[in-house]
């Protein structure tokens, strides 16, 4: 199989990566040869096979566990942002996304 | 007495306890040795002036990222204080260094990455908080490929880490800053992350010993996610015993932080290091010795194997069919959960943000773009790819399914014997920059340590010969689900009769 370039702009938008005509070129011709590295996974017969997610769950039974939904944090509003790159009073900015 | 960075963890540890060596002079000896080789981009890493590190000479193998001095010595002295009043912990005073990958609240975390430089984390990583909780010391931040995706520690943004044994080749990946540290004594010990090999393999290419336990043992809490389903931490150190060590201090249940964490109680996994091997069925896959591993490699495997022999153990062929497929499996599993673990790094609660943009849309293209190195964008591609309407059945539905057949191949193969023995990796370390330009090649070089990878299976690398160039080959040691007490045992029953992991690069042959 063979991706477009149509293909790699869509996908590029869906995981909002930013790409110049070469770079999408580029990409467009490692992602093609690494699609002819994984087609052979399609004549896999896997008739009756069940997906393994927690890969544990090969010899036992694994349930995902939930936590109630309580709070457990102290509030550490002021270390939560000290790496954000841009905040006001407590609050990240970002550019206005509702227009008036 | 040796220099301090001549002894093995064991010895540090035991010369801590009878305060023949007080923990403040251990981390200044180390420290000096780190600060001469921090990577040569290190200040833009930590934020920290070039003038606190070292301006990167010629000698600098690029294996630290950042270093905290006053909070490395300010955990000393505490560990002092504690040996001096007989409240010592298991590893009092013991340095470790953390790969990059692990958030840490007294150093910087960038996982490589641009989008996360200067990063500070409100947090200690599990596994951090669990080392320095047995009272190790940590001594910094270790370079490693970008979110823990590369096997040549070729694509941080903070530079490449160079081979301890010749500073022309890589160092492996992506632990490759941890297995370079440890290679050159600038840390008795070093945590890494293997989610296709990326303990192994660097352990294999810089003549260490690693281990990855089986997925679950170690918490995941504070390690940044690259692919969730595969990700596990384990210690890089010199020999199996200094490695069952780590590894019982850093495994244990969390529940309540990390929800694939196994519920199983912590374990010493040094306590069968020094069983007999007589009687014990090594399995030898035929897929790892055909076609495309090296003759050196080959060679080197071969006589560990001899020696296992001799050791008492019996040979058993076996047979893993599916070891080729496990290169597309992973490579379709792997991008798909980074794609979405990834999606997180949008320029607005932590990290890079873009300078100039006009609304949401350009600023989250720009800042990813920008911030993120050319595999992590192509990897985000492929799994975005693999996981849109359409393809999702015939990639990663189908992925998952090979990957069950993988594991119960492991299954099957173990109904015939206890440890799996082969090489880590077809060849010795590469040149640097003789795959950069061509990712598949990368991929193609990790088909022995992505199937117990993909199984979750425990596996480690035991420094097992030299090959071309006079460098390093590693025997990888596979078990059964929560068999690492057993690998161990086997690996420090080796090394017993073997002295390839005491070789030290540098030293005269």
């Amino acid at each position: 199989m063979s991706l477009t370039l149509q293909e790699i702009s869509r996908i590029g938008e869906l995981a909002k990566l930013q790409m110049t005509a070469n770079e999408q070129q580029s990409m467009l011709t490692q992602l093609n040869s690494f699609f002819d590295l994984v087609e052979q996974i399609k004549s896999v017969d896997t008739q009756g096979v069940v997906p393994l997610s927690h890969p544990y769950a090969t010899v036992a039974d694994v349930a995902l566990r939930l936590r109630p939904d309580v709070v457990s944090e102290k509030n550490q509003r002021e270390a939560n942002q000290q790496s954000a790159p841009e905040v006001q009073k407590g609050l990240f900015l970002v550019p206005k996304v509702i227009e008036s | 007495m040796n220099a301090i960075h001549d002894l093995s963890l064991k010895a540090l540890c035991n010369a801590l306890q009878t305060q023949q060596l007080s923990a403040r002079e251990v981390a200044l000896h180390y420290l000096d040795r780190a600060r001469q080789h921090t990577s040569s981009q290190a200040h833009l890493a930590s934020g920290m002036a070039t003038t606190d590190l070292n301006k990167a000479d010629q000698g600098s193998c690029g294996a630290f990222l950042s270093l905290n001095e006053a909070h490395t010595l300010a955990q000393a002295d505490l560990s002092d204080q504690r040996l001096q009043t007989g409240q010592a912990r298991a590893l009092e005073g013991v340095p470790i260094a953390h790969k990059d990958i692990f958030v840490t609240q007294d150093f910087p975390t960038t996982a490589g990455s641009k989008i996360l430089a200067g990063y500070r984390s409100p947090f200690d990583a599990t596994v951090v908080r669990r080392l320095s909780d047995a009272g190790m010391v940590s001594l910094g931040k270790l370079n490693c490929d970008e979110f823990a995706m590369g096997s040549a520690n070729e694509n941080s943004a903070y530079g490449v880490v160079h081979n301890p044994w010749d500073m022309t080749r890589i160092a492996g990946g992506s632990s490759g800053g941890s297995a370079a540290a440890v290679a050159m004594g600038l840390t008795p010990a070093a945590t890494g992350t293997d989610t296709g090999g990326s303990i192994r393999q660097p352990a294999s290419f810089c003549g260490i010993t690693g281990i990855k336990p089986t997925y679950g043992r170690a918490s995941r809490y504070g390690m940044i996610a690259y692919a969730s389903s595969l990700d596990q931490a384990g210690p890089m150190a010199r020999t199996a015993e200094d490695c069952a060590t780590l590894l019982s201090a850093m495994c244990g249940p969390d529940i309540e932080r990390d929800s694939t964490s196994l519920d199983l109680p912590s374990e010493d996994f040094s306590a069968y290091l020094n069983n007999d091997l007589q009687g014990l069925r090594i399995g030898v896959p035929k897929e790892f010795f055909a076609k495309g591993l090296s003759d050196d490699v080959r060679q080197a495997t071969q006589s560990a194997l001899d020696a296992l022999v001799r050791l008492g153990c019996q040979l058993v062929d076996i047979e893993l069919p599916k070891t080729e497929l496990s290169i597309p499996v992973y490579y379709i599993l792997a991008p798909a959960e980074a794609s979405s673990n990834l999606s997180r790094f949008d320029g607005v609660k932590f990290g890079y943000r873009t300078k100039d943009y006009k609304d949401l849309d350009e600023m989250y293209q720009k800042t990813r773009s920008e911030g993120f190195g050319p595999e992590v964008q192509r990897r985000i591609m492929v799994g975005a790819y693999v996981l849109s309407h359409g393809y999702y059945d015939a990639y990663y539905v189908q992925a998952q399914k090979i990957r069950r057949m993988i594991s119960d191949d492991f299954q099957r193969a173990f109904s015939h014997c206890d440890v799996i023995a082969g090489p880590v990796a077809p060849t010795v370390a590469w040149k640097l920059g003789e795959k950069s330009n061509d990712p598949l090649s990368n991929y193609l070089a990790d088909i022995f340590t992505l199937p117990a990878s993909l199984a979750g299976l425990p596996g480690m690398s035991v420094p097992c010969g030299f090959g071309e160039g006079q460098m390093p080959v590693g025997l990888q040691l596979i078990g059964n689900y929560l068999k690492e007490s057993q690998l161990l045992n086997v690996a420090h029953r080796y090394q017993g009769v073997s002295d390839w992991h005491l070789q030290r690069p540098g030293s005269p042959a």
